[in-house]
C-alpha cells in the first residue's frame, strides 16, 4: 500500500465475517479463514520462538539436560559410524580374494600350463597368475632361505599353482565356485583364501548388533530424559495451564509450547552429538592414515556423512518430540481447573 | 441464556451439592447467586463452564446443551463465557498486559487487533496506565480489576463471577459492581454469586438463592 498523504483518503479494508460455522462458542469473533490460518501459523512460530527462549532462561539446567542427552546421541552415533567404516574396509578386502588351486603333482608343466589357458577364457575369472613348480620352488628358497637343503632334494616336492581372482564377491558364490574349481581333474585341492574374512564378518555381524541394541537403549534413555524434564517444566507451570483451559484453550494449545520444548531439546543435542562425532574422527584421522600406511593402503575415513548425520538429527529431534508426548499425554489430562 | 432443568450434582463422596435446581436467565439480565458457603454456588457456576458434569437434568447455555457437548467442545464453550474469580487467578510470571492477552492468543487474535482490545479492557476497568506492571505490584482491588478485564476482553455474551468481592472493602466492592452493571447494560448476561446480601440488596436485582443446594427462592 503507498503511503499518500493529503486528499486521498484511505478507506479501511472491510473485515471479511465468517460464516457461522454452527453452535460454536467462538462463533461472533468474526475470524475468516484465511486469517484463522495465518493466526495459526503465527502461533506456531511464536510458541516455537519462546520454547526455545524460555530454554535460554535457565542456562545452566538446560545445558545439564543437553549435555546427558548430546552424550546418550554421541556413542551410538560414533559406533555407527565405526561400524560403516568397518564395513567399507572390509569389502576393500573382499574384492582382492583370491583363490588358490593346486593341481594335481602328477600333472605335466605343459598340462599345466594349457589348464591355466582354458580358465583364462572363463567369465568368472578377473585375472590368472600361474606359478610352475619351478617358480614355486625358486620362491619358497628366496623366501624361507632353505635353499641349501633344497638343493639337496632329488625332485620338486611343490605342485603347480593357479591364483586365481574371481569376480564373484558374496561370500556364497565364492564357496560354491571354489566347490567347482576343486571338482575338476586337474585340481588336486582349491582354497578360498578367505576364511579370516568370514571371521571379520561375523565379529562385525555380533558387533553390529550389539551397537543396535546399545542403540535402542540409549535412544530409549534420550526419551525418559526429555519425558522427565518435560514433566518438571509442566508441573512449573500448572497454573499456567489451569488459567489457559479456564478461559478456552484447546489441549492442542496448551501442548504445543511442551511439544516445541522436546523439538528445541532434541535438535540441540543432535547438533551438540554431531560436533562431538566429528571431533572424535577428527582427531582418530592422523592415526588410522599411519596405520593404513603400515598396509599399503590409502584409507580415508569417513565421519558421519551425509546419510549419517540426517539420520542423527532425525532420530533426535523425534525422540524429543514423542518424549515430550509421552509427558504431555501422562501429565497434562490431570490438570484441570479445580 | 441460561438454563437449568432439574440439575442434580452429587459428588463422588455422596454429597450433593444441588437438587434438582431449575432456573432460566434470559438473555441480558443481570442475576446474583446467593447462599451460605457450601450451598453450591461455586458448584452451579462451574456446571456452567464444564468444569463439572450434572449428575441429572439438562443445562443450557446459549444454543448449547451441555449433555450433548464432549471434552473436545468445552474450549469453545468456555471462550464464549468470561469468568471472575475470587482468587482472581491472574499468572503473576507476565505482565498485565499479558494476562489479559491471554484469553485473545487463545482464541487465536491477531496480534494487533487483539493489543488494541486488551487496551479497550484495560481502559473499561479503568487501569490503562498499569498495562506494562506485574499483577503483584499491583493492590487486590485492583487484581480483581484486571481478573474483571480478562474475563471481557474477548465481549463474551455470558459473564460469570465467583464471590467477586470477597476479598474487598465494600467501597471497593461497590465499584466493582458498578462495572458488572455496565457490562451488563450492552447486553451481557451477568450472574455473580456472592455471600454479601447487603451489596445485593442494595443493587435491586434478581436474586437466586441456594440452600443446602435447593434453589428456595427466585426473585
Amino acid at each position: 500500500m503507498d503511503k499518500k498523504r493529503g486528499a486521498v483518503r484511505v478507506q479501511p479494508t472491510p473485515k471479511p465475517v465468517a460464516e457461522p460455522k454452527g453452535p460454536r462458542g467462538a462463533e461472533h469473533h468474526h475470524i475468516d479463514r484465511k486469517g484463522h490460518s495465518d493466526n495459526w501459523r503465527r502461533h506456531h512460530v511464536d510458541v516455537c520462538k519462546s520454547a526455545l527462549r524460555k530454554l535460554l532462561t535457565t542456562p545452566v539446567a538446560s545445558a545439564m539436560t543437553i549435555a546427558v542427552l548430546a552424550i546418550a546421541l554421541t556413542l551410538p552415533g560414533f559406533l555407527f559410524s565405526a561400524l560403516d567404516n568397518m564395513r567399507t574396509i572390509a569389502t576393500g578386502w573382499e574384492g582382492e580374494t583370491r583363490i588358490s588351486l593346486y593341481l594335481q603333482p602328477s600333472l605335466s608343466d605343459a598340462d599345466a600350463d594349457r589348464f591355466g589357458r582354458q580358465l583364462m577364457l572363463r567369465d568368472d575369472i578377473a585375472a590368472i597368475d600361474m606359478i610352475s613348480r619351478e617358480q614355486g620352488l625358486r620362491e619358497f628358497a628366496r623366501i624361507s632361505g632353505f635353499s641349501d637343503v633344497l638343493d639337496t632334494l632329488s625332485d620338486n616336492p611343490l605342485p603347480a599353482v593357479v591364483v586365481l581372482m574371481p569376480t564373484a564377491t558374496s561370500t556364497k558364490d565364492l564357496g560354491l565356485l571354489r566347490a567347482s574349481f576343486e571338482a575338476l581333474p586337474e585340481v588336486d585341492e582349491a582354497v578360498l583364501d578367505m576364511e579370516w574374512l568370514q571371521r571379520l564378518q561375523a565379529i562385525m555381524g555380533l558387533a553390529s548388533r550389539a551397537v543396535y541394541v546399545l542403540g535402542v537403549l540409549l535412544g530409549l534413555t534420550v526419551l525418559l530424559v526429555i519425558g522427565n524434564t518435560i514433566r518438571v517444566a509442566i508441573e512449573s507451570r500448572r497454573d499456567e495451564i489451569v488459567v489457559s483451559k479456564l478461559v478456552g484453550a484447546t489441549d492442542a494449545w496448551v501442548r504445543r509450547p511442551f511439544l516445541y520444548t522436546g523439538f528445541w531439546y532434541g535438535l540441540i543435542a543432535a547438533l551438540v552429538a554431531w560436533v562431538s562425532i566429528q571431533a572424535a574422527w577428527l582427531m582418530l584421522e592422523q592415526p588410522v592414515e599411519q596405520l593404513a600406511q603400515l598396509y599399503r593402503s590409502h584409507y580415508q575415513l569417513q565421519g558421519l556423512g551425509l546419510m549419517g548425520s540426517l539420520w542423527l538429527f532425525i532420530c533426535s529431534v523425534l525422540l524429543g518430540w514423542a518424549g515430550a508426548g509421552l509427558a504431555v499425554h501422562r501429565h497434562l489430562r490431570d490438570i484441570e481447573p479445580q | 441464556m441460561i438454563q437449568f432443568n432439574h440439575v442434580s450434582k452429587r459428588y463422588a463422596q455422596g454429597h450433593d451439592a444441588l437438587k434438582d435446581v431449575n432456573f432460566t436467565l434470559a438473555t441480558g439480565e443481570m442475576a446474583f447467586l446467593t447462599g451460605h458457603s457450601g450451598a453450591g454456588k461455586s458448584t452451579l457456576l462451574k456446571l456452567i463452564m464444564l468444569m463439572e458434569r450434572p449428575s441429572a437434568g439438562q443445562i443450557q447455555v446459549g444454543e448449547q446443551q451441555l449433555n450433548a457437548l464432549g471434552r473436545r467442545d468445552i474450549p469453545y464453550l468456555r471462550r464464549s463465557i468470561g469468568v471472575v474469580f475470587q482468587n482472581h487467578q491472574l499468572l503473576f510470571d507476565r505482565s498485565v498486559f499479558d494476562n489479559i492477552l491471554l484469553p485473545l492468543q487463545i482464541s487465536g487474535f491477531a496480534p494487533d487487533d487483539a493489543a488494541r482490545r486488551v487496551r479497550a479492557a484495560l481502559d473499561k476497568v479503568g487501569l490503562l496506565t498499569k498495562e506494562k506492571m506485574s499483577p503483584l505490584a499491583l493492590s487486590s482491588g485492583e487484581q480483581q480489576r484486571i481478573g474483571i478485564a480478562r474475563a471481557i476482553v474477548h465481549k463474551p455474551k455470558i459473564l460469570l463471577a465467583d464471590e467477586p468481592t470477597g476479598n474487598l472493602d465494600p467501597q471497593l466492592s461497590a465499584e466493582i459492581m458498578q462495572l458488572f452493571t455496565q457490562f451488563n447494560r450492552v447486553g451481557t448476561t451477568v450472574l455473580i454469586a456472592s455471600h454479601d446480601i447487603a451489596l445485593i440488596r442494595s443493587m435491586g436485582r434478581r436474586v437466586l438463592t441456594l440452600q443446602s443446594g435447593r434453589l428456595l427462592s427466585d426473585g
